[in-house]
């Protein structure tokens, strides 16, 4: 008989837990080469389009002087770009931080999030993590690897726009604010990372750790965006603010990506404290035992449906109104605005309108535009059920495609408008509150409401592609993405109306700055009943795509 | 006798793949159907052609008397299926599950219900996404057990299953035939197959490579035959249907096709019988023959590439 003696293993603790995250580094850039390079060169393409045209759309120091004071005046401007840093001597560097950063920085942070979320509580929900973790790979290997994955992306993409920039050669545009500028979409990028690693231990479900991260981006841009029109320093709580307050192309001060790396490091050592405290799988709550029986409502397709997005919808209904909230609490400073003479004469010249006004149909739009990415993503839930294999035993059942899929098309719709309801109300009440002008909640819930034929066009979008062409049902995010941009940047960047036309957002009535005009509203509904009659329509014909 | 389904070419392909190639079946009303073969042979995808969740290339198919693809809906009140790989909403529990797709059925009985959990073990109240395997599957298939319905299409629904609650499971089968419902189910549990199905179709590279009853399978395959004679054994390999005989002095061992195996015992009476031991093919043996890729193509089957015979 002879004895087995197996060897302790070795506890070297780091080298350990760690282990294998090489390895996964090089399988998450090959599960991610064409997702990862998209996001690079796609944010990369866009920004670098810009310093680009600015000689031939602002030939002159007049010219930029000009658009600056369109800016400085703004309020709404502020809220969308930023303390526009540099306003009085506007060189083509300064109008290229103001206009972009502040945009284009929640795409790196999106692209971040995303990136982190699909390596690790993606992974865990799908078993695919039991798999690999069973393997020679250490405890924190994933998150390690994901951090990494977003980190390099976040790397490269620094260095592309810091390269492309530097050598653009337009006047201002030096290589020492280009390094600074690349940067601070490293240094971003690294927050979200961060942040996502927060909460992807935070939540089982990857759509809720995506969700959560996606708040934590929302709620940073907009407190960027109160705090630089009351101009109280609340900007200093936001990532973007950190970004913007490096005063890139007039000032380059390096100090305030520090603040980013700092959160960087603080959110990602929690997120490692919290790996040891979890059982794989699971998020920091215990799951609650349920219901033994079903109700009632929950066996008919409404009530099944509603269900699925009740959670949703309720988040969604609270961030909204606190949006909404937010924005309407600046209402007396906007006021405040007006007191300088020659901007309100200006203001008054272009539309007539107040300032208050023009801000706060402004905010409508934005608030619009918000709510419509709940509705898109209420209306892609069929192809997630499709796709999971959870459409298969239910329709497999008496209900029908048709029921299926009008039921989830009519929570995505009907919250999207409950959604609009929830930020005009916000809106209205929070200006009513600051102002004291009470006629603020039923002017502001109005304007919000015209919005609701913009919002169901673009989220019909998502149906008529789920129908007849179910792989890209992301084309509605593009839709969606469009509108944003347009609204965003079409005044600025001058582009050809037939392009801005393309936004269903661009059509709808400034109010309470323009009047009430029923025909581009009643178009845009007949176009998303049309849509979501094609989508439906489509998928009653096709194949259901399962695994 | 009425059939419940009757497919008679069908033919799928998903992209390049044929997964559907001219598949031919029949399930009599009351019988249980097995639906064997290895995987990829098209099992799951002439059930989800059955259900309407694909929509067929070519052929025909009737189910209930209906057309699986027009008439989906109102098929589907009459008839419960059971995925292989059952997927649940994460925060649904188990009972909203099984509450959810019994009535969006149309409705399911509240008392068998119970006793159903109550026989599979199942705790109701837990979250989609604690469950097991195992414990999803038993989900899946009391939905379907307590809904009153005509069909039951199963698709390797004891997978996962403990074999404590694969005893529940025939069980409850046996009793759903006992009351008069089809069930057609796919199975690679053969033991399973052989205890509950009436007939049995094999289906290999989207066809029917046979079909029958477990008697007449089997009476197209060969029974094992091994006997001590009195006399050593001589001229037996000459006789038709005799497969590879071995004598070792008085022993000997040879396989023969079921047709002929009373001419070769008669023969080998002729040397003196010591023993006999006479081994019927077990479902296994039929199985593997159409499983092995590398025995010839499909409609053939036969262990040394003979064709024995094909069953339509």
């Amino acid at each position: 008989m002879s004895t087995v003696t197996v060897a302790a293993p070795a506890r070297a603790a780091t080298s350990v837990t760690l282990a294998g995250t090489g390895t996964l580094v090089r399988f998450n850039l090959r599960r991610d080469r064409f997702a990862l390079p998209a996001w690079v060169l796609g944010i990369a393409g866009f920004m670098l389009s810009g310093p680009y045209a600015y000689p031939d759309l602002y030939p002159t120091a007049q010219d930029r002087a000009n658009q600056a004071a369109v800016i400085a005046g703004n309020p709404a401007m502020k809220a969308m770009t930023g303390p526009g840093f540099g306003i009085e001597d506007y060189t083509y560097g300064a109008m290229l931080a103001n206009e972009y950063l502040g945009f284009v920085l929640i795409l790196v942070g999106l692209m971040a999030t995303f990136t982190v979320v699909r390596h690790t509580r993606v992974e865990e929900e799908t078993g695919r993590f039991e798999l690999v973790r069973a393997s020679a790979v250490g405890r924190y290997a994933h998150l390690a690897a994901a951090l990494l994955t977003a980190a390099l992306a976040s790397l490269v993409l620094g260095l592309i726009v810091a390269v492309g920039l530097g050598t653009s050669g337009v006047e201002s545009i030096d290589w020492p604010g280009s390094l600074l500028f690349g940067a601070t979409f490293t240094v971003t990028g690294l927050v979200f990372a961060g942040v996502a690693a927060l909460t992807a231990q935070i939540s089982a479900f990857g759509r809720a750790a995506s969700g959560l991260a996606g708040a934590v981006i929302g709620v940073a841009f907009t407190v960027r965006a109160v705090g630089d029109v009351a101009d109280n320093g609340l900007s200093w709580l936001s990532p973007f603010g950190w970004m913007q307050q490096t005063r890139v192309y007039v000032d380059d001060r390096w100090w305030p990506l520090l603040l980013g790396l700092v959160a960087a490091a603080v959110l990602v050592a929690i997120a490692f404290t919290l790996v040891d405290r979890r059982d794989v799988g699971a998020g920091l709550k215990a799951p609650r035992v349920g219901a033994q029986t079903g109700s009632a409502w929950l066996g008919t397709a409404g009530g099944f449906a509603w269900r699925l997005h009740r959670a949703s919808v309720f988040w969604w209904s609270v961030a909204i109104f606190l949006l909404g909230t937010s924005y309407g609490s600046v209402t007396d400073v906007i006021e405040s605005y007006a007191d300088n003479e020659s901007l309100r004469r200006m203001m008054e010249s272009i539309g007539g309108a107040t300032f208050v006004e023009s801000f706060l149909s402004f905010i409508c739009a934005i608030i619009a535009l918000a709510a419509t990415i709940f509705s898109i993503a209420a209306a892609r839930r069929p192809r997630a059920e499709e796709t999971g294999g959870r459409a298969e035993p239910v329709l497999a059942t008496a209900l029908s495609r048709t029921r299926w899929l009008a039921s989830h098309v009519t929570v995505a719709l009907a919250g999207g408008l409950l959604l609009l309801v929830m930020g005009g109300l916000g809106l209205g009440l929070a200006a009513a509150a600051t102002t004291g002008q009470s006629r603020w909640v039923g002017d502001l819930l109005t304007a919000q409401l015209a919005y609701a034929p913009a919002l169901w066009a673009t989220t019909a979008v998502a149906v008529a592609v789920f129908g007849l062409w179910p792989r890209a049902t992301w084309l509605a995010w593009a839709v969606l993405g469009w509108s944003l941009l347009s609204m965003y940047l079409g005044s600025l960047l001058q582009l050809p109306q037939w392009l801005l036309n393309l936004s269903a957002y661009q059509h709808i009535p400034r109010m309470p700055v323009a009047e009430f005009t029923a025909l581009p509203l009643v178009l845009l509904t007949l176009i998303a009943a049309g849509l979501v009659a094609a989508g439906i329509a489509g998928f009653r014909r096709r194949n259901l795509d399962l695994a | 006798m009425a059939s419940v389904i009757d497919i008679e070419g069908l033919v799928k392909s998903f992209g390049r793949v044929r997964a559907l190639d001219g598949l031919d079946l029949t399930v009599h009303a009351g019988d249980v159907h097995g639906f064997l073969g290895p995987n990829g042979a098209g099992k799951t995808t002439t059930i989800r052609i059955l259900l309407g969740l694909l929509r067929a290339d070519g052929g025909r198919a009737r189910l209930l008397g209906g057309d699986p693809w027009a008439d989906a809906v109102a098929l589907h009140r009459r008839l419960a299926y059971v995925p292989g790989d059952v997927t649940l909403w994460p925060n649904l529990t188990g009972g909203e599950a099984i509450d959810l797709l019994g009535r969006l059925r149309g409705g399911l009985d509240q008392r068998r219900r119970a006793e159903l959990i109550e026989r599979f073990d199942l705790d109701p109240s837990k979250k989609g996404r604690t469950y097991s395997k195992g414990n999803r599957q038993k989900v899946a298939l009391v939905a379907a057990l307590a809904s009153n319905v005509e069909l039951l299409l199963l698709d390797e629904p004891t997978a996962g299953l403990d074999p404590l609650m694969e005893v529940v499971f025939q069980d409850c089968i046996a009793e759903a035939k006992a009351s008069g419902v089809t069930v057609l189910l796919s199975s690679h549990i053969l033991a399973q197959v052989e205890k509950l199905c009436d007939r049995v179709s094999i289906v290999r590279r989207g066809r029917v490579v046979q079909t029958g009853t477990l008697a007449e399978l089997r009476h197209l395959t060969r029974t094992t035959v091994e006997a001590e004679t009195v006399r050593p054994v001589t001229g037996l390999a000459e006789l038709p249907g005799v497969h590879d005989l071995t004598v070792t002095g008085q022993r000997v061992r040879f396989a023969v096709d079921t047709e002929h195996l009373d001419a070769a015992i008669k023969a080998l009476g002729a040397f003196g019988l010591g023993s006999l031991v006479c081994q019927p093919p077990t479902l296994e043996e039929i199985m593997l023959r159409h499983y092995d890729e590398r025995s010839g193509q499909p409609g053939q089957a036969g262990l040394n590439d003979e064709n024995v015979g094909v069953a339509r």
